[in-house]
């Protein structure tokens, strides 16, 4: 998210020439790779081995990321004597498991043995490496290509190596399970073979070849990619309790500390007495540290009072010893119940034009019937299990920062920034994130724990949240409502459709509050509206911040898909039609949108991806709602309180359907026994991954349409733990996700997010639902446990 | 000054008896393995057995366990193949995984007692253990797949 919030008049200007950009990049680490290797660029040809299939490279939004991509095996790939191969992972892992998705890209396109593959986490080192920052669900999506040519590269690095060693032409060389195999000249095996350990001197020494000779595995041949029975890379670790994450890290000498920051966003000490806390056993040192008022803020820290200990217990013990008299300025007037009242009156008024087809006023004004409502849904916070923390260490000049961080190299900058230090002097090491969902992406724990460590002296320290410390001082997910209105004609044909969005901006943490969202805000699921509606508004309406809004996974995809999708089943329920059949015809003839004729916005923003390579693709989407319906047996007779829901939604360069079963108690429980969801998101790499994504994307959205939400009184938020912000448990999870991966039908069905678009369609799939079972729609996320 | 056998070593606490194993168990004994979720009782990342016993270490304070043994993700198993463990890889439970050691020694402790037990049953001894990352239906299929002996 950030990079795109940063990069995007950059992005923009280089829109045109993307191509020639790919192209310039690769040239530069190809030849930056060759001449570390061996100070030879031109003069070592390399020929291609037997044709594979020569892939042609396809621009993506990865070219407008900051330090874009990196495809040299000579920063990926290190081949020892004994045949072992060491691959750097530079994505952060937080659960998608692309920690081993994208290695196995390289290792399968490399011939690798994935038994003898070892991973290597990158330090936070963008010009390296490439983009770092994981989330956007970009991953797979761009770091694909530059993956599969590093792999290709190798693999003919090491065929060239063979080559040589026997005095044969490399078209006689083919890698093979980790060796490389002689063939005659009608290209049999020989029975010639060189392990790769034998190679690794030679091919390692070699520059790394030019993008355009190289030649990629075709699917048949695939040993890793798309077969789905790879285990994630750390899963032995994870059973035994061996994995690394951000609280196990042990330095010498490391203290532990624990921190009072303010629960009002911009307040301030005005004093503080800290004598209880430092009588506790085992506590040091209370260390004050500056917040940063002056907005935007960034990821700047909140300052607040440290507590430094010999174990995180005694620090603990003594934040909650220390008492503090606020200043809490003007925040301390957010309360969420008027807030929402405050949203909702603006939504009833006409915005900021965003989006404009046809005549929508003349449309309601000859309509037949005419639809209108209002969704709601409160802040949310990630909650990953991991609460925040980072470890920081400054000696001899250099500080060190050990923290589950989803943007390494941008908290780099930013930490170095704050420690008053250059950029080369900070390390930042990432460890596994027990979960991120966007909240690790923002740095402010990493800078606390950073500039806590310069006060002590440069001393070891660890800097532990609480979960009430995670659940109260967040970036959290807006708040919003979203108004659609839809005008039908005589037949019972959509002719109008009005959508209003008021929601806090996320842009408000990166500049001035204007009140109105921003380009990001509106491509997700807003302006990109699919319909076939001739007559389509969509305007803004202002909405002032009074806390720190960041992302959450799937961002404002969560609350338009809602309203979105719940507003088409409404309809079709209106009309006397079947929602989903009237979802499909909502979406309309098979055509990719053509954003000029639908009045889009010239700064339309498509997840960052370029229009031509990405486009919102109908063919796919209805795609998925029949796949989805067929397979969850749409239609089916159900016993009573029980009902089915459908939505779509296209997300991430992916297009995803859910069908939920729901069963609703006497009681009013709500239960979910089944969904199917079914998933495209082009040409994929580890479906065994891509459920596990996908079953998870339904427990979450289960946790936000049902159960989990925060709401703020007097500027502060009111929960705090598990307790009041409940998500779903083993008691109510829904009990079977069954995911089908939709085969790419196209070579331009490229590769989209994963991690992210599963969530969307949950929410309004389970409302709908409810009405299926119950008569009763439901418009306020959350639902609550039950429904009367 | 307690004294408690953890993961079939003998130790002598000295400090405060309040403090709970869990901050015990990772800030000084350096098992890390057992997670801190939310600190107070409602996550199930903390989970470790005390006598064989599942509790959440974070509301089990050392005087509690003064006598007793407790026994941690990292002594589960002296090879990490406890029938649990080795479900738990083949169903290819964990997403971020860190609430699995949580719910690995829940399930272990729950098989203990239950060596066959039903669907509800599981739901009932691991309702308490969340996953973020929405592992549970896995969770579920682990369970009665290390039930059924892996
Ligand atoms: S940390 Fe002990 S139950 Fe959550
Ligand atoms: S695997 Fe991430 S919290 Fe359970």
């Amino acid at each position: 998210m950030l990079h795109y919030i940063e990069n995007e008049a950059k992005a923009r200007a280089e829109k045109s020439s993307t191509q020639a950009i790919i192209e310039n990049v690769s040239r530069r680490h190809i030849l930056g790779g060759a001449l570390l290797a061996s100070g030879l660029v031109l003069a070592v040809k390399i020929a291609p081995a037997i044709a594979r299939e020569p892939l042609k490279p396809y621009p993506t939004g990865a070219e407008g990321m900051s330090d874009k991509t990196v495809n040299d095996p000579h920063i990926f790939i290190a081949i020892d004597k004994s045949g072992d191969v060491t691959i750097v992972t530079h994505r952060s892992e937080m659960g998608t498991g692309i920690r081993t998705s994208l290695p196995m890209v390289v290792a399968d396109e490399m011939e690798a043995d994935w038994a003898r593959v070892r991973l290597v986490q990158a330090e936070g080192d963008e010009p390296k490496y490439g983009n770092q920052d994981t989330d956007g669900s970009r991953s797979m999506r761009h770091f694909i290509q530059p993956m599969r040519q590093c792999g290709a590269a190798m693999r003919q690095m090491l065929e060239a190596a063979a080559a040589a060693k026997w005095g044969v032409d490399a078209k006689l060389c083919r890698a093979k399970a980790h060796t490389v195999v002689k063939l005659d000249g009608a290209g049999k095996e020989t029975g010639d073979s060189i392990g790769f350990g034998d190679l690794a001197e030679a091919a390692m020494a070699l520059p790394t070849p030019a993008i355009e000779t190289l030649t990629f595995k075709t699917p048949a041949e695939f040993t890793l990619m798309r077969k789905g029975d790879t285990k994630i890379a750390d899963l032995r670790d994870i059973t035994v309790g061996k994995a690394i994450y951000g609280a196990d890290v042990r330095l010498p000498g490391m203290k532990f500390a624990a921190m009072v920051r303010p629960d009002v966003l911009g307040a301030k000490i005005k004093s503080y007495d800290a004598s209880e806390a430092l009588k506790i056993p085992g506590v040091e040192k209370v260390v004050e540290i500056e917040g940063v008022y002056a907005v935007p803020r960034k990821f700047a820290q909140l300052g607040g009072l440290a507590v430094v200990a010999n174990t995180t217990w005694a620090a603990m013990l003594g934040r909650d010893a220390i008492s503090v008299d606020w200043d809490l300025g003007p925040n301390a007037s957010y309360n969420s119940a008027e807030y929402a009242k405050e949203m909702s009156a603006t939504a009833a008024k006409p915005g900021k034009v965003i989006r404009n087809q046809g005549d929508v006023d003349a449309a309601f004004s000859k309509a037949k019937q005419v639809f209108s409502e209002e969704y709601h849904a409160t802040h949310l916070v990630q909650a990953a299990m991991e609460p925040l923390v980072a470890s920081a260490r400054i000696k001899d000049g250099k500080a060190e920062i050990w923290a589950p961080v989803q943007s390494p190299y941008g908290a780099r900058k930013d930490v170095a920034e704050a420690l008053k230090m250059k950029v080369e002097d900070v390390v930042v090491h990432v460890t596994l994130l027990g979960g991120g969902f966007g909240r690790k992406s923002k740095w402010d724990f990493m800078i606390e724990a950073a500039l806590l460590s310069q006060k002590l002296g440069g001393e070891p320290v660890m800097l532990q949240w609480s979960r009430e410390d995670d659940t109260r001082h967040s970036f959290y997910h807006t708040t919003s409502v979203e108004r659609i209105e839809m005008a039908a004609d005589d037949a019972g044909k959509v002719i109008g459709w009005r959508h209003r969005t008021v929601a806090p901006s996320i842009v408000s943490t990166f500049a001035p509050d204007s009140g109105y969202q921003f380009p990001i805000e509106y491509g997700m699921g807003f302006v990109d509206v699919p319909f076939d509606v001739p007559n389509l508004r969509c305007e803004n309406g202002e909405a002032k911040t009074h806390t720190r809004i960041g992302w959450y996974r799937s961002v404002s995809n969560i609350p338009r898909a809602f309203a979105v999708q719940s507003a088409v089943c409404e309809m079709a329920h209106k009309l006397g039609r079947d929602p989903k059949d009237f979802l499909l015809e909502m979406i309309g003839p098979d055509r990719k949108i053509d954003l000029k004729a639908g009045g889009f916005p010239e700064d339309f923003w498509n997840y960052g991806e370029p229009y031509e390579q990405f486009p919102i693709d109908t063919v796919r989407l209805k795609n998925v709602v029949r796949l989805a319906a067929e397979k969850a047996g749409w239609g089916k007779t159900l016993p009573e309180r029980q009902g089915l829901g459908i939505a779509a939604h296209r997300a991430f360069a992916s297009y995803v359907a859910s069908v939920v079963h729901v069963a609703v108690d006497a009681d009013g429980t709500v239960r979910v026994p089944e969904v199917v969801t079914a998933v495209d998101c082009g040409f994929y790499v580890n479906p065994e991954r891509i459920r596990s994504q996908i079953e998870g994307a339904a427990v979450m959205g289960m946790s936000n349409a049902l159960y989990s939400g925060i709401t703020f009184k007097d500027g502060a938020v009111e929960q705090s733990n598990f307790s009041d912000y409940p998500i779903a448990t083993m008691r109510n999870y829904p009990k079977k996700v069954t995911t089908v991966i939709v085969e790419p039908q196209d070579p331009s069905w490229h590769t989209g997010g994963v991690g992210e678009p599963g969530v969307p369609p949950f929410a309004p799939a389970l409302a709908n639902a409810i009405f299926a079972a119950t008569g009763k729609r439901v418009r306020n996320l959350p639902i609550g446990e039950k429904v009367s | 000054m307690a004294s408690i056998t953890v993961n079939g070593e003998k130790r002598t606490i000295e400090g405060d008896p309040g403090t709970p194993l869990l901050w015990y168990l990772r800030d000084v004994a350096g098992l890390t393995g057992t997670k801190f979720g939310c600190g107070a009782g409602v996550c199930g990342a903390c989970t470790i057995h005390l006598d064989g016993v599942a509790v959440r270490s974070c509301m089990t304070t050392v005087e509690m366990a003064d006598g007793k043994s407790v026994t941690t993700i990292e002594g589960l198993s002296a090879d990490g193949e406890h029938a649990v463990q080795k479900a738990w890889r083949q169903v290819s439970v964990p997403q971020c995984g860190f609430c699995q050691a949580g719910q690995i020694m829940q399930a272990a402790s729950l098989l203990a007692q239950n060596s066959a037990p039903s669907d509800e049953d599981i739901v009932e001894s691991m309702s308490g253990n969340l996953c973020r990352c929405g592992c549970y239906q896995r969770i579920h299929e682990a369970v009665k797949l290390a039930a059924g002996g892996v």
